[in-house]
């Protein structure tokens, strides 16, 4: 059985059709960039793995069970801004991820408690590397720095699947570069399995294990929004050797 | 010409000029030396002219009302009247303001947060917010009474709905993406309500609080001099009776410098308890 499965999953908004008729089978630990024009439907997929919109027809299994109707701790989620705790400092923020479900009423821990879920923060804090700034509070990092703050905070729950939505659209091209480093280093380690919407081509490229390219098959030039768009590639990147449909399809893209 | 364009060259724009700090706190205080020496020479005249004249009372008629009101005991209840209405005013009004900031700190709380409480209460908040209080007062004197009650609930029904819709309009301001990044980490909505919107609508509330204060002095001071026995409002209506213009200056400026102080420390709470939202603004 696979990890994730998309059951002929379709999404409309009124008129509007977004998604239709996908068809999909994930794996456990792979890597799957989204990439294509927007408004496509790519990051209205991911928000229905994270369970903030729903599927007008079509369903969406993880692990033979129909995903749960609302945000849980098993679908990390980090967005491309807002996604950290502006009241709270780095290492509050971490913890937050740990004392939310260990205390139910106050959601802050005390004694022993405390010390464990610090030890543990400050290893996710370390891992990212925020360990200086670990005292500091969002609005005094810079924007690469606040995205290794929410990718902590995710890591906390150790959940099955990692949602990222345009983590890194906001960020320079040489902080992009070290976050690259930084997620696929996170992603091995932690084998997780990881969906990435990206308006960047090359970086879908770049990270993922696998590929997918959101495209409208049919047209009707009198009704545009009449047919929604489909998953029209899906790659297996193997990373270190040549990729022939790659360059093509990046030319293409980029093109456009 | 030459020496023009050099001027132009070396001479700032008027908005680009900040005085320096001696500048600062001279241009500060000139305002009001001014004020009290335009006083000072109007009364001065009018007082030459008729030395009984009540409406421009000299700076030592103010003062000699100063002391009869609050550092001479009255002779017949052995009180200090400035201080006995003054501790009366307080009291409504810091009630009345605390029991508005709670109650609308916690409607618009979850009215912000719960789309279901929201629909339900929402239309009705808006309503009674529109009320115009004052139209009320007839209604909450029948009600609660000529005492204490019915000053503090027209201060609460003054400015509690206001500070309701401004909490519940903060919430909603939330970006949703931190509110799905906390169910993503386990939370509970009620989880959410206390440790993700809560901290970051408190300094939203003492600001909103700052802002409702001129209403609620407004409401105290009205309640006041319909129907009370003590209090700053109260006495002001009633030396107005004979004129009491040397008793009326003061208590103003009494009534001014409460204000003031409590603005004042609503804004230093802030300062000190959420550092992260002032800096963050500041930042902006």
């Amino acid at each position: 059985m696979s990890f994730l499965q998309i059951k002929n999953l379709w999404k409309s908004y009124g008129q509007t059709q977004v998604l239709e008729r996908l068809n999909l089978t994930v794996e456990q630990g792979e890597f799957v960039s989204m990439v294509g024009a927007s408004g496509c439907g790519k990051s209205t997929l991911l928000k229905m793995i994270l369970g903030s919109e729903f599927a007008t027809k079509g369903e969406i299994l993880l692990e033979g069970k129909p995903l749960s109707t609302e945000p849980d701790a098993e679908r990390g989620i980090v967005f491309q801004k807002y996604s950290v705790f502006p009241h709270m400092t780095v290492l509050k923020n971490v913890m937050a991820a740990d004392e939310f479900t260990a205390a139910k009423f106050f959601g802050r821990s005390f004694g022993e408690q405390r010390k464990k879920i610090q030890k543990k923060a400050e290893s996710f804090i370390e891992a990212v590397g925020l360990a200086p700034a670990i005292s500091k509070y969002p609005h005094q990092l810079s924007g690469g720095m606040q995205q290794r703050l929410a990718i902590a905070q995710a890591l906390m729950k150790a959940p099955k699947i990692l949602l990222l939505d345009e983590p890194f659209g906001a960020l320079d091209p040489g902080i992009r570069a070290d976050m690259h480093v930084l997620i696929r280093d996170i992603w091995q380690k932690n084998k997780l399995t990881i969906f990435m919407v990206t308006h960047d081509i090359k970086e879908g490229f770049e990270l993922g294990s696998r590929l997918w390219v959101f495209d409208k098959v049919k047209h009707d030039p009198q009704a545009p929004s009449a047919f929604g768009a489909q998953v029209t590639y899906d790659l297996q990147l193997n990373h270190g050797g040549t990729q022939p449909n790659a360059e093509e399809l990046a030319a293409k893209f980029s093109a456009n | 010409m030459r020496r023009l364009i050099k001027v132009g060259v070396n001479m700032k724009r008027l908005m680009n000029i900040t005085p320096s700090r001696s500048t600062s706190v001279f241009l500060t205080l000139l305002p009001f030396i001014i004020l009290i020496l335009v006083y000072w020479t109007a009364s001065d005249a009018r007082l030459a002219e008729n030395a009984n004249d009540k409406l421009l009372p000299s700076f030592s008629q103010i003062s000699a009302a100063i002391e009869r009101m609050a550092f001479t005991e009255n002779k017949r209840t052995g009180e200090y009247l400035f201080w006995q209405d003054s501790s009366a005013s307080l009291y409504r009004i810091l009630l009345g303001i605390t029991i508005s900031a709670a109650v609308g700190l916690i409607f618009g709380l979850f009215n912000g947060l719960l789309p279901v409480l929201r629909s339900g209460l929402s239309p009705l908040i808006t309503i009674i917010s529109l009320i115009p209080p004052m139209a009320i007062l007839p209604i909450l004197f029948i009600t609660f009474g000529l005492d204490e009650l019915a000053k503090v609930m027209l201060i609460i029904i003054g400015t509690a709905p206001v500070i309701m819709r401004d909490m519940q309009a903060q919430v909603q301001q939330i970006p949703s993406e931190q509110l799905i990044k906390a169910q993503t980490l386990g939370a509970s909505t009620w989880l959410v309500a206390i440790r993700v919107v809560l901290p970051q609508i408190m300094p939203k509330l003492l600001a909103s609080m700052r802002l409702s204060l001129g209403a609620a002095w407004l409401f105290l001071i009205a309640a006041e001099a319909i129907a009370a026995q003590e209090g700053l409002g109260y006495r002001i209506f009633l030396v107005r009776r004979y004129m009491a213009m040397d008793v009326i200056l003061p208590y103003v400026a009494a009534i001014t410098f409460f204000a003031f102080t409590m603005d004042f420390s609503l804004k230093k709470i802030s300062q000190i308890c959420f550092p992260w939202y002032h800096q963050q603004e500041s930042g902006k």
